[in-house]
């Protein structure tokens, strides 16, 4: 008998090396199994010693275990009360959660560079820094990972810290059951925080919903109405179907009526949220549009220079957002920031030795600017596939910028996107001043608006074309780093955008960056607006058919350069 | 997996393809039997294709290791299409003409097989197809021997309508015809199975889109009613990247809604970072991650093949696996490398697959695989979290489509047609 669940035993943990680590499997050599043998006699003697303590007990089952054994060992954890079982059970949701190499201790790890540093799960000591391969991760399924969240929300309710338990409140509306009602109802009593106390009326009104008193019912309703809870708008949305035969399902006339206005109400605000949401993609795919379009508008609509390497500029940015990264692995969101004025500064030089090595020789010839321009654009592409290879690369996302801002259950807005509409605004405002309040922006100006006139009264024209096309060259760079956070990096970057700031630029006004900033943002919200009734590919069809009768009508775009300099 | 160009910049890339193309050091075709190889090796499909390339190779190899095939020893022709469609057409004019290949082994995109196609058929070729696609094809002269969609996309939504419990599908997918081919089947079985037209939405966007803001916050809506909701990917190649980090960054976890795609395996998922991946599902006839002695075998060859442990496999390079063994047995079965005796000879042939079955080679030419369904790990690898008991055997013609349903593909007599009507009793003559 007992050898039997020894060989079993045996058998499972060997299974699950093999199946869940098969990386780690695969560097063992062929005597693995030898090892495994060896290990396994260590575990279950660990195990025989620890067995009466519940905590330890279930922790080195959850090293070892099956998914099924792990499942027990999650919910053992979570009623063992002991101060460490919510930081383990987190952890484990987390994927940060491990087991050195001998499969005994269980160790929560953080990336450090290369290495992981570790920390003891169960006492917290620090263990120092270790390779991946002294680790094999506890791997959890989806199911798991939902019953993780709901023992974690539990013990989460015992938090000191308020925002802690309203997340975890807010965690249980959707989920709620007789028995974590009754645990809400323990807790309504000690809490003081009012807003804490708002998510637990809404559990207690959502459940009151299905009580068989009608007063109930309507009381419920009058609470729910006040919430903004798309659970609220679901559960009351129920109330007032129909079934297939067309009765309704709810018989009570009275409640149906109520439930009716209440989700007249709540409908009212969802719409407005909703339409804040689209304006707010929109702005963003604007904010988009405008950086990659605004350098261009200063080659293009300034020099007059149509660039087809703008797209290859922007990807030089953001690969120096990934090299950056890979200098600074341990500062990822420093990184991101240095890398703004690092793509600036190397995107620039691009772009002056393109200006000073070919455009200038070809001034005045359109046609070859473009095709030798275009020629650059497929020579920058090829010297990144070799320099890394033709697969994406990956640039991390620093942790202020993942995630979104949760205002309530109907508007949340992605940071990533918040983060670059304001870039986009502080990249424009910085450009403006660039070009009014610097001596730069004078003579590029001057330049624009006369060059022999320019010219006659010394100013370098050469010079001053070889900085415009600079500091229209690094914008684009600058804007390589928003990119690279929203996008992939790769050397087809570029292509995808250099249509769309063409569109922008000419759709503005050539030569005006105002016309520049509204036209990149207004094609983002109508572009946004179209999405959801037309889809995605005819939306962007639909605004393309719009901007050539659009050109069609003033040729010049939004806001046309006026006065002689327009005319020349 | 059927990427297509985005890539106007193919043109000067396919100009230089030529210098690529090599052919292995001359020997006359008494003393070697040659092998086709037909993948991309440049251009926007190189990424996938030059790992089957590779494979290839190394089966050539240690077959010759072996002592070859009929006594002779096998030389790999390795041509590169460069991405482009017409220059597969072209390519394998070549090999089946100047170099008169045995067997070709290539393509991945369905529109570069169609493509392949008139040609093999002409000049009567055998063309092995390792890539999953959307069926509603059978040639006399090609053997597919990756999915068809009932064996990756049909088990896939069987399992998360009965595991996981999913009532409202979202179908999303790239604009081109494979998500769309699969997609039409896939809708017309959830209805089959009860599922109302209002739980069922479904969205194409563009090759290479990376705004998905709307799309998600749309999926996040449309999953919040109160059913529990799936989406099902065949959104395809660079795209799948803003996608998911997207879903994370609006707070949608794989628990809540799972996103089960049909393009993301080990190849997309190295060396990117996988963070807001963990936890969703991907559908394959093969992981790396399985357990079996065979597979453990076929990786550390291919890591010594290859020079370098990092690399991963993948399901087509298993589907090259067994295509490639499936051929050498169906010549030496036949005694000869004649591609009709070959055609005959095939049907029936078994060979092992890596996770632990037998496939088998079916009349309609398509091949019996098991159906994973794995979760997404940090470290890029699946852990198989169901699987059919049984291998599943390849359907032409899809059952959920009215216009398909009465048609069959069976290769041997009587019927020897790929695209039969069981109703009108009636070959049309069309394969595809």
């Amino acid at each position: 008998m007992k050898a039997n669940s020894f060989k079993w035993r045996m058998s499972l943990l060997a299974l699950i090396m093999l199946c869940i680590r098969p990386s780690i499997a695969l560097d063992e050599p062929a005597d693995g199994s030898a090892q495994f043998n060896s290990e396994n006699q260590k575990v279950s003697k660990q195990q025989a010693e620890t067995v009466l303590d519940p905590f330890a007990d279930a922790l080195s089952r959850l090293l070892i275990g099956s998914m099924k054994d792990r499942e027990q060992a999650i919910e053992h954890l979570s009623v063992t009360g002991h101060p460490r079982s919510l930081p383990i059970l987190e952890a484990l949701l987390d994927g940060r959660l491990y087991a050195l190499r001998d499969k005994k201790t269980a160790v929560v790890a953080t990336e450090s560079g290369q290495d992981y540093r570790i920390a003891d799960a169960s006492t917290e000591a620090d263990l120092g820094l270790v390779e991946r391969s002294e680790l094999s991760k506890v791997n959890i399924t989806n199911s798991l990972r939902t019953k993780l969240r709901k023992k974690i929300s539990i013990l989460q309710l015992q938090s000191d810290d308020a925002s802690v338990r309203l997340f975890a409140v807010n965690a249980m509306v959707k989920t709620a059951d007789a028995k974590t009602l009754e645990l809400l109802k323990e807790y309504e009593s000690t809490e003081t925080d009012e807003d804490v106390l708002s998510s637990m009326r809404l559990i207690f009104a959502l459940n009151d919903l299905q009580n068989s008193d009608k007063s109930v019912r309507l009381n419920a309703m009058d609470t729910l109405k006040e919430y903004n809870s798309l659970e609220a708008y679901n559960r009351l949305s129920v109330l007032i179907e129909k079934d297939n035969a067309g009765n309704f399902i709810e018989a009570d006339n009275e409640v149906r009526k109520k439930a009716q206005a209440a989700l007249k109400k709540i409908d009212a605000r969802l719409q407005f949220y909703n339409s804040v949401e689209t304006v707010f993609f929109g702005l963003s795919l604007g904010a988009v549009l405008v950086l990659a379009a605004i350098g261009l508008a200063i080659t293009f609509g300034v020099m007059g220079v149509i660039n087809m390497a703008h797209g290859e500029l922007m990807m030089l940015g953001a690969y120096t957002t990934y090299v950056m990264q890979q200098i600074m692995p341990n500062h990822i969101g420093l990184s991101v920031i240095l890398a703004i004025p690092a793509a600036f500064m190397i995107s620039a030089l691009v772009g002056v030795a393109i200006e000073r090595g070919i455009i200038r020789f070809l001034y005045g010839r359109p046609l070859e600017t473009l095709l030798a321009t275009f020629g650059i654009s497929l020579f920058l592409q090829q010297t990144v596939r070799s320099i890394f290879s033709p697969l994406n690369r990956s640039v991390t996302t620093p942790e202020w910028m993942s995630g979104s801002w949760q205002i309530n259950d109907f508007l949340s807005l992605t940071w990533n996107r918040f983060y670059i509409v304001l870039f986009c605004l502080l990249v424009f405002a910085a450009l403006l001043q660039i070009l009014k309040k610097t001596r730069l922006g004078l003579e590029v100006r001057a330049v624009a608006q006369n060059r022999n006139m320019a010219k006659a009264m010394g100013i370098p024209t050469a010079q001053v074309d070889a900085m415009t096309f600079g500091l229209g060259s690094g914008i684009a760079g600058v804007a390589g780093v928003a990119l690279s956070q929203i996008t992939n990096v790769g050397p087809n970057l570029g292509q995808s955008y250099i249509v769309d700031s063409f569109m922008v630029v000419v759709f503005g006004g050539v030569g005006n960056l105002w016309g520049t900033l509204v036209a990149g943002f207004s094609l983002g919200i109508a572009n946004k607006m179209l999405e959801p009734h037309a889809g995605a590919v005819l939306a962007k069809i639909l605004v393309l058919v719009f901007i050539i009768l659009f050109i069609q009508k003033r040729p010049r775009g939004l806001f046309p350069q006026k006065g002689r300099a327009a005319e020349a | 997996m059927k990427k297509l160009s985005k890539n106007l910049k193919l043109l000067s890339i396919a100009a230089v393809a030529s210098f690529f193309s090599v052919t292995a050091p001359t020997a006359s075709a008494e003393e070697t039997i040659k092998v086709g190889v037909l993948h991309s090796l440049s251009g926007t499909m190189a990424i996938s294709e030059t790992t089957l390339k590779d494979t290839m190779l190394m089966l050539i190899e240690e077959q010759n290791k072996k002592g070859g095939l009929l006594g002779k020893k096998l030389e790999p022709v390795v041509v590169d299409p460069a991405s482009n469609w017409p220059l597969f057409a072209e390519k394998a004019r070549e090999l089946l003409t100047k170099d008169k290949v045995a067997a070709i082994f290539g393509c991945w995109t369905s529109v570069s097989r169609k493509s392949v196609l008139p040609v093999v058929e002409e000049l009567n070729g055998l063309l092995f197809y390792p890539v999953q696609y959307e069926g509603e094809e059978s040639s006399k002269n090609v053997f597919y021997t990756g999915a068809a969609p009932n064996q990756q996309a049909i088990p896939a939504v069987d399992y998360l309508m009965n595991d996981f419990g999913a009532e409202r599908w979202v179908l999303a997918g790239t604009d081109y015809v494979y998500p769309r081919t699969t997609n039409k089947i896939l809708e017309a079985y959830l209805k089959s199975k009860g599922v109302d037209e209002k739980d069922i939405m479904i969205n194409y966007t563009p090759f290479g889109h990376s705004d998905w803001q709307s799309i998600v916050s749309d999926i996040k809506k449309f999953g919040s009613a109160g059913k529990k909701t799936a989406v099902v990917s065949t959104i395809n190649g660079d795209a799948n990247i803003p996608f998911y980090k997207e879903l994370g960054n609006q707070g949608i976890s794989a628990e809540d809604i799972p996103v089960v795609a049909f393009s993301v395996g080990e190849e997309e998922l190295s060396g990117i970072d996988t963070k807001p991946l963990v936890g969703h599902l991907a559908a394959w006839n093969y992981f790396m991650s399985v357990d079996t002695t065979k597979n453990a075998a076929f990786i550390k060859q291919w890591h010594e093949f290859i020079k370098n442990p990092k690399r991963v496999t993948n399901d087509p390079m298993e589907a090259h696996y067994i295509g490639f063994n499936m051929w050498v047995k169906a010549v030496e079965k036949a005694g000869t490398i004649d591609p009709d005796a070959v055609q005959k000879a095939i049907i029936g042939v078994e060979a092992p697959n890596l996770t632990g079955g037998i496939s088998k080679m079916l009349p309609n030419h398509h091949i019996t695989k098991p159906v994973l369904i794995g979760e997404i790990q940090d470290n890029g690898q699946f852990l198989t979290v169901w699987q059919t008991n049984k291998l599943v055997p390849g359907d032409a013609w899809s059952d959920f489509l009215p216009e398909s349903k009465p048609i069959i593909a069976d290769w041997t007599p009587p019927i020897l047609c790929g695209n039969f009507n069981t109703e009108t009793k009636k070959c049309s003559g069309q394969n595809y």
